[in-house]
């Protein structure tokens, strides 16, 4: 049988209800904060169902401290608001002893207020614009020193790349990162008519006179890439026109930092081939952790054809880390956890381990994969060991300064030249 | 000894890489792996075979940025198997045997891989598939490989490969292409290929250092319309790259011509862009000036009957999945019977009882357009599925260097006429379409000459649904195929409505088109955001001034309401 996302919704909805009137005592529960409905559900749905599958193998060995997990659904619906009024709901009303959500940065900064009201803690599992550190929230997902620089090195270095288009959806992620890019790039020695940021709306379709312009500014004889932060639907119609327009990946490379395996799995992947994508993980990787949980998350989900993807890593990173800080402090006080955390390591999907730094990032290795026919990718440069996630960006003014510590200086945004903390 | 100097060289090449690589400062261990790979290869960089079979060998343990070096000692190498190997690496058909080192041009069956041994082209029985690794390429690589390939096919005897050779050549030109290309030109007979040949020997003469050449070479890219020739002779513009006046100034004339040129076909561009978004607007739009313009009923879930069409052609390719081009033709039909049953149900089932009642209407709609949206999801999944394009459809047109438009957009230009002169012929010149517009010009009078009006409404919003569909099969071929298709489109659907006119199908097509168009005139100038809300802003201000659109109903029907 397959489980699909309004049956699984309904059924949340009956368990949050049934279960907030049962004593809490012989169950931790665990809140899942992804919009199975709206525009988001075709990447969040994915990461309700893996929380419940760990939830599940964890169950079956024995819980966390003796009692078994138990997971609490619900459905925030693609709507930024109700990100926070589901997020009261999980906290005020289930108890849960931590939640795992959230993917664009609007919901998560929707949510923040709440969980830093009530101090409770909230895993986030998708690379982000970074210029944010709280002490109620695990960043598991890549900062911009953990994908995008790394990517525009390889692009610059191995690719030869001297002209940039910078290409977003508009909206906060592409913006900071392009921002953090731009300044990273001049300060690297690009003139600044060697680069253009452009921005579309979301779900942007007509790419005509985009790909027209990026194709103009790549033939002015210096090699041209295009640094693409186009988030979700709008990367289909893109990646045809670039076919359409006879813009090939040899010569106009598109890198991407929103197209990972699930994306692709809806699409012609024809027009892709080629281009690349910067990614903490991909599902290509070989490595005995990463066979284990393809194979898991097949027999869970029972389709043999679903992909895993960076933000599932991520939330399997980000859950292993729960379980042990739990474990470690005897408790699940979120006050107790959010102390032990820092420090921690736990193994990641492809061979190396992720550790907690006290600035609530983790580390993590960087690949660049070229996309394959069959929608997934293929290596092609990957950094040897881990990079530590930063949260403030070097290659900004006002954040360059920044330092966020939640061990020693207990502070988040702790300014190095007037060393004092700013909240 | 030997070991002795060999460690040393190896402490000298780690510190050195090391001192020069302009690192993240947070990645210190890449650091210490890299250099070990660059000493690794730097061991075997005395060996670089030279011979056909050692290089192949070598090919198999070697590194992404070894193989380029590789790749030109296997050219130096010149064996006659060279290009079939190139062809197989080209199409990752070239494996490593992981047992013995031993690199096989291999073919997928049953059984595993068939072997081609590529010095004799002696072939051996399928091996297990596992036992292989891929001598992979990516896109470096990939274009020496293409390269390197056409100045095989240089001296094919149709003079279509050796053009398409010649322009691949040209795309990562080096010294011993360009002199492959200059024998190739001195026997040359073919016009096209000299003319390509030539343009393409023109930009390497440009940096000559004879003046005569160099004016030569100007002259003849002057009647190129490339960008890049643009960026290559604006050097020779400045003095102190370009000692001779006459050189200087010839490139300045040919850059004024070329630019003239080239912003006339920009020109061209943009309108065929405007045109090719009106058309999409238009067809997206003309379903809804049936039920909306026509009928006057508000349907919000008319997004949705587009998804559902563009669904029905993902079933149909489903269905057909070895006939592209059958699958999208068959898929016209079968989405317009679809969403125009779909379309019935809605109007027999809701729509029918609210008539006279626009907000509930509009609310009602509203709900059922959710309803569909996670119908689609619980049925197909919420992720996007994919509606491959047919060959006919993808590609584009090239009319010249400054010129090229896209097939899909084009054939979606016509289609969008051909679906409006269909609509046109239907609502004027049968008799369906006669009662459909006595009906919504006078009720009251149509059924009392005998028109059965229910009968009439549910056709007339079938057919305006079906329509909706054909435009979803349309859409299909240009985006996302999800259970958000429609709520794109539905906003765009009412703007080209109501500004082209309510209840004018003449309207819906110039209105669609002029916005359009004005907004791929704005687009360039003001980036696509700002183009998007000068478009709303525009509509609302018209819509003050002129409350009936762009062609207001005229006559008694048009008072009568």
């Amino acid at each position: 049988m397959k489980m699909n996302p309004m049956k699984t919704a309904l059924l949340a909805v009956a368990a949050a209800l049934s279960f907030s009137a049962q004593a809490a005592d012989d169950t931790i529960k665990v809140g899942v904060l992804h919009s199975l409905s709206g525009t988001m559900a075709i990447s969040e749905t994915t990461l309700k169902d893996t929380v419940l599958m760990l939830i599940e193998e964890q169950n079956k060995k024995g819980g966390v401290l003796g009692k078994k997990l138990e997971a609490v659904v619900v459905d925030p619906a693609s709507n930024w608001p109700l990100f926070a009024e589901k997020a009261s709901e999980l906290i005020d009303k289930n108890k849960v002893s931590v939640v795992f959500g959230c993917w664009t940065s609007v919901s998560r900064k929707s949510v923040l207020p709440v969980f830093e009201k009530s101090n409770s803690l909230l895993f986030y599992p998708v690379q982000y614009e970074g210029e944010e550190s709280s002490k109620n929230v695990i960043y598991t997902g890549a900062a911009p020193n953990q994908q995008a620089i790394p990517a525009v090195d390889y692009l610059m270095k191995d690719l030869g790349v001297k002209r940039w288009v910078l290409e977003g959806t508009d909206y906060v992620y592409p913006r900071t990162t392009n921002k953090i890019l731009e300044a990273y790039l001049k300060a690297k020695g690009v003139k600044a008519e060697d680069i253009i940021v452009n921005y579309t709306p979301f779900g942007f379709s007509d790419w005509q006179s985009e790909v027209s312009k990026i194709k103009a500014f790549g033939s002015a004889g210096k090699k041209t890439a295009v640094v693409s932060t186009i988030n979700g639907d709008a990367n289909v119609p893109f990646y045809k026109e670039l076919g359409n327009q006879k813009i090939s990946a040899e010569d106009i490379p598109v890198v991407a930092f929103s197209v990972g395996e699930e994306e692709l799995s809806g699409i012609d992947t024809k027009p892709l081939v080629g281009h690349l994508a910067a990614w903490n993980y991909f599902e290509s990787v070989k490595a005995p952790a990463n066979t284990a949980f393809i194979k898991a998350w097949h027999s869970y989900i029972k389709n043999d054809k679903r992909t895993t993807n960076d933000p599932m890593e991520a939330t399997y990173i980000g859950f292993n880390l729960w379980v042990k800080a739990v474990e470690k402090a005897k408790t699940t006080d979120t006050a107790k956890v959010i102390d032990t955390l820092p420090g921690l390591e736990v193994p990641n999907l492809t061979g190396g381990t992720a550790k907690l730094l006290p600035n609530h990032h983790i580390t993590k290795p960087v690949y660049i994969g070229e996309i394959k026919e069959d929608g997934q990718f293929e290596t092609v440069w990957q950094t040897k060991g881990e990079v530590p996630g930063d949260a403030w960006s070097d290659f900004l003014d006002g954040s360059k300064d920044l330092e966020s510590d939640w061990v020693k200086l207990k502070c988040g945004n702790y300014n190095t030249k007037a060393k004092k903390c700013s909240n | 000894m030997i070991h002795f100097t060999t460690s040393l060289r190896r402490c000298w090449l780690a510190a050195c890489f090391a001192a020069s690589l302009p690192l993240l400062a947070q990645e210190p261990s890449t650091a210490a792996d890299a250099a070990a790979e660059t000493v690794a290869s730097a061991e075997a960089a005395p060996a670089v075979p030279t011979a056909f079979p050692d290089v192949l060998r070598a090919l198999g343990g070697a590194s992404l940025s070894e193989r380029s070096a590789l790749l030109d000692a296997l050219l130096a190498a010149k064996h006659p198997n060279t290009a079939a190997v190139l062809q197989a690496w080209l199409e990752d058909h070239l494996h490593v045997r992981d047992a013995d080192g031993a690199v096989f041009i291999t073919a997928e069956t049953d059984a595993g891989y068939a072997l081609t041994d590529p010095a004799t082209l002696a072939t051996s029985g399928p091996e297990p598939a596992d036992g292989f690794s891929k001598v992979g390429s990516n896109n470096s690589l990939r274009k020496l490989l293409r390269s390197a390939l056409a100045s095989f096919t240089l001296g094919s005897p149709d003079a279509e490969v050796r053009l398409s050779a010649v322009k691949e050549m040209l795309r990562a030109p080096d010294e011993s292409t360009l002199n492959v290309l200059r024998e190739r030109r001195a026997i040359e007979t073919d016009a096209a290929v000299q003319a390509a040949i030539d343009a393409g020997l023109a930009y390497a003469d440009l940096t000559s250092d004879n003046a005569d050449t160099r004016l030569a070479a100007v002259n003849v890219l002057s009647g190129s319309l490339a960008g890049e020739t643009i960026a290559k002779l604006e050097a020779l513009r400045d003095p102190a790259n370009e000692p001779d006046e006459r050189v200087r100034s010839a490139a300045a004339v040919a850059i004024s011509s070329i630019s003239l040129k080239r912003s006339l076909y920009s020109g061209i561009e943009t309108l065929f862009f405007g045109l090719s978004l009106g058309s999409v607007l238009v067809l997206a739009a003309i379903g809804l000036a049936i039920t909306f313009g026509v009928m006057g009923v508000i349907n919000m879930a008319h997004g949705e009957l587009m998804m559902i069409g563009a669904y029905t052609a993902y079933v149909v390719q489903l269905l057909l999945p070895n006939h592209l081009t059958a699958s999208i033709l068959i898929s016209i039909p079968a989405a317009f019977l679809v969403s125009g049953l779909v379309g019935i149900a809605i109007e027999r089932g809701v729509v029918k009882h609210l008539y006279g009642r626009p907000l509930e209407t509009l609310l009602a709609t509203f709900g059922i357009s959710l309803i569909l949206q996670q119908l689609v999801r619980s049925i197909f999944s919420p992720l996007n599925r994919s509606v491959a394009t047919p060959e006919f459809m993808s590609g584009q047109w090239v009319i010249n260097d400054a010129l090229s438009l896209t097939w899909n957009r084009l054939y979606i230009v016509l289609f969008t006429l051909v679906v409006f002169a269909a609509l046109q012929l239907i609502l004027r010149r049968t008799s369906l379409g006669l009662t459909v517009r006595a009906v919504s010009q006078n009720r009251a009078m149509a059924r009392s000459m005998g028109i059965n009006s229910d009968r009439v409404d549910a056709i007339t919003f079938g057919l305006g649904s079906g329509i909706a569909g054909v435009a979803g099969v349309a859409l299909s071929q240009l985006t996302n195929v999800g259970p958000n298709l429609g709520q794109s489109y539905i906003i765009d659907s009412f703007m080209v409505v109501v500004f082209g006119g309510v209840g004018n199908l003449w309207g819906t097509l110039i209105g669609g088109m002029t916005l359009g168009v004005a907004g791929k005139l704005l687009e360039p100038a003001v980036g696509a955001v700002m183009a998007k809300i000068a478009m709303l802003v525009f509509i609302i201000l018209f819509i003050q001034r002129r409350k009936q659109g762009l062609f207001p109903q005229k006559g008694r029907a048009a008072e009568g309401h």
